[in-house]
């Protein structure tokens, strides 16, 4: 039993959704769900403790040994980022039920709590699964749901917003898959770890050959799935469909969407570009640093000043997140071991963070019908405790010490002095300012005017909603704080990636 | 590249002239029905780039024929493979006998999985001396298809409700109602 874990963790909730879709019970399918997202977490928690206890796990699919099974790879990072995904998966969900029910009609609750489990399997699946072709298939289970989940939101620009999230999704996700084949093509296998062992052998005999390292086959393969998850990771300019999918999809759902599916996105690229192209090749032969850096920095400020801007907190949130993913990608980009970590921990951090915000501005929605920034003016007297959640949140969003924003920021900077790249560091301290600016401006709304119509009449948030939430805006305090679980396996996470492409064996290639 | 290479190519160039026409009516049409059209036509070109890498000319359909008996090993090694863990699991309860056998059974079984797998994993590759077709891209495309249709649903369903919200499927026209209902 404990050796099939790997496999359980997929298969419950992939198999819970129709379920439920079939009993169509509108009274079962929230304790199933429940019980399911759960599970999951206690899965994803039992592996990770293993993980940390004997080392990196492969799991074989029907006995099919590797590379021509499929296999399952339970490393320090996919099992740190299958844990947080879980983990908010099943605080959001127990949250969720008084938000739903006012933001989503009866009828419909067991359709969204399938999507629901069908979204959480596709971002688990991105994260264990270590076959190519697999992780198209998770990424479009995981991307169909959230469209649909997207989609149900209460305004008649929810199924818009969906339909060019669709249509951008849909894009990236086919680029991905076209990587995928010219990959295919030249390695002949699909094993994540054994495609990037092949790629290593071609480019010895491309040298031997006389002929330039890496073959024209390689180079598009890797632009076409990086411009491809990009899209998906939200990357400034390809975020353009993130904002108004936030802004216009039930709370519940952005909370949801916000703190997973870009960092898992942002994992299938880490994967990518250390587990099968080497930072080597990324970094030195592509110009991808510099075009990360470049577009990070921009996405932070563009993004940042367009959050300070908007009129909707659910809006501003979203432009934060798109400037949040330049925070990792900056990271990720500078490919030595603090930067990694940084890049990694900072996934973790922010997925508390954002998760947590969201799902005060649920509350917000709830007790106030609305979003909208007037709307909100002087909630801080009638809805306290809501208001406190959104300050301490808001902290950690700047990455004030004590909260764990300060962890990932100071890693960063740490990283970027590491390489002299002071400009950058400078530039992070002063898009750190633009954070102030757009969080205090909600703050100040909040507690220092006077209340509006709706603020007057709202009371506070039910302790069903309240709890959740504060156990997630607690948590980004106690991982400021108490960094053994997160940096300190973020760190181990980056090693491990670091190792892999020096010695140039993957775990799960041999088992 | 001469023009017998270029024209051998032929069906790339297919699949680019198909991606390229979804992709830019995806880009520039304003019916949201069209922009779900280009998009299934650039993922079909993306159908047809997999199917063209795994052909194999001259081969034919990855099935294995009867005769010598290959074919029946060939299913047994197929079951033994689904099996593979269970044995070895009970063999570890039921004494060294079972153990014995259950490591017979596993060492056949990786042979014939390296066999096929080889085969399969370089396309052209000869089995048992007929030429096949690398079946794996048409597999994969078979999820890819199911994927895509997928897609193409819940597109049109949402484009139906788009519909029933706004009474039009014209981007532009949605985009004036939206912003005359901002003002």
């Amino acid at each position: 039993m404990i050796d099939q874990l790997p496999i359980l963790l997929i298969i419950i909730p992939l198999f819970a959704a129709p379920l439920l879709v079939l009993l169509g019970s509108r009274h079962l399918a929230l304790p199933i769900s429940l019980a399911v997202v759960w599970s999951v977490f206690g899965i994803s928690v039992a592996l990770l403790c293993r993980v940390i206890q004997n080392g990196p796990i492969g799991y074989e699919l029907g006995g099919w040994p590797s590379p021509y099974g499929i296999v399952y790879v339970i490393d320090y990072l996919s099992s740190f980022v299958m844990m947080f995904v879980s983990a908010l998966g099943a605080i959001v969900l127990t949250y969720a039920p008084p938000s739903i029910k006012q933001e989503i009609p009866f009828s419909k609750h067991y359709l969204f709590y399938a999507c629901y489990l069908l979204c959480l399997t596709g971002l688990l699946g991105m994260c264990i699964t270590g076959d190519l072709f697999n992780v198209f298939v998770f990424l479009e289970i995981s991307s169909l749901s959230s469209y649909a989940l997207i989609s149900l939101g209460k305004t008649r620009r929810a199924p818009l917003a969906a339909l060019h999230y669709l249509i951008f999704g849909t894009i990236g996700a086919t680029f991905f898959l076209i990587g995928i084949g010219l990959l295919y093509q030249m390695t002949g296998t699909l094993n994540m770890a054994d495609i990037g062992r092949r790629l290593s052998e071609v480019r010895a005999e491309r040298l031997l050959a006389g002929l330039t390292q890496f073959s024209r086959t390689e180079l598009v393969a890797f632009a076409f799935m990086t411009v491809g998850l990009s899209i998906k990771m939200a990357v400034f300019p390809l975020h353009t469909w993130l904002p108004n999918a936030y802004a216009y999809a039930p709370s519940v759902v952005t909370g949801f969407i916000a703190a997973t599916a870009t960092k898992v996105s942002v994992y299938a690229f880490i994967r990518l570009v250390y587990g099968i192209f080497t930072p080597n090749f990324a970094f030195e032969t592509m110009p991808l640093d510099t075009a990360l850096m470049i577009f990070s920095l921009i996405g932070i400020f563009v993004a940042s000043v367009a959050a300070i801007y908007q009129t909707d907190v659910k809006r501003l949130l979203a432009y934060s997140s798109v400037a949040q993913i330049g925070y990792m990608l900056l990271g990720i980009s500078m490919s030595n071991v603090d930067g990694l970590t940084a890049g990694i921990v900072h996934m973790f951090n922010h997925a508390l963070i954002k998760g947590g915000l969201f799902m005060v501005v649920g509350c917000f929605a709830l007790r106030l019908g609305s979003v909208k920034l007037d709307d909100l003016r002087g909630a801080g007297k009638t809805m306290p405790l809501t208001s406190l959640a959104w300050v301490i949140g808001g902290l950690g969003l700047i990455g004030v010490p004590m909260t764990a924003g300060f962890i990932s920021k100071w890693l960063l900077l740490t990283a970027a002095l590491e390489h002299d790249w002071w400009p950058v560091a400078v530039l992070m301290l002063l898009s750190s300012l633009l954070a102030v600016v757009y969080v205090w401006r909600v703050v100040e709304l909040l507690y220092f005017s006077e209340p509006s119509d709706k603020a007057k009449r709202a009371k506070e948030a039910p302790a069903l909603m309240l709890i959740p939430t504060y156990i997630v805006i607690a948590a980004t305090v106690v991982f400021g704080c108490w960094t053994v679980y997160s940096a300190g396996l973020a760190q181990k996470a980056a090693l491990a990636l670091l190792a892999i492409t020096e010695s140039g064996i993957a775990p799960g290639g041999t088992p | 590249m001469t023009l017998e290479d270029a024209l051998g190519l032929y069906s790339y160039w297919i699949v680019i002239f198909l991606m390229m026409t979804g992709f830019y009516i995806v880009i520039s049409g304003k019916n949201l029905i069209k922009t779900i059209i280009g998009l299934n036509i650039f993922q079909t070109s993306v159908f047809l780039l997999y199917i063209t890498m795994g052909k194999v000319q001259g081969g034919t359909a990855p099935i294995l024929r009867d005769g010598g008996g290959h074919s029946d090993h060939h299913g047994e090694g197929h079951n033994h493979g689904g099996e593979h863990g269970e044995a070895i699991h009970q063999g570890s309860e039921h004494g060294s006998v079972v153990v014995d056998h259950a490591v017979q059974q596993a060492s056949f079984t990786e042979d014939v999985i390296a066999t096929v797998g080889e085969a399969a994993a370089h396309s052209g590759a000869e089995y048992q001396g007929v030429l096949y077709t690398n079946p794996l891209p048409s597999v994969l495309m078979l999820t890819a298809i199911v994927v895509g249709i997928a897609t193409t649903a819940l597109a049109l369903a949402l484009i139906v409700r788009i519909r029933e919200e706004y009474g039009t499927i014209e981007e532009d026209e949605i985009l004036a109602i939206d912003r005359k209902s901002d003002s």
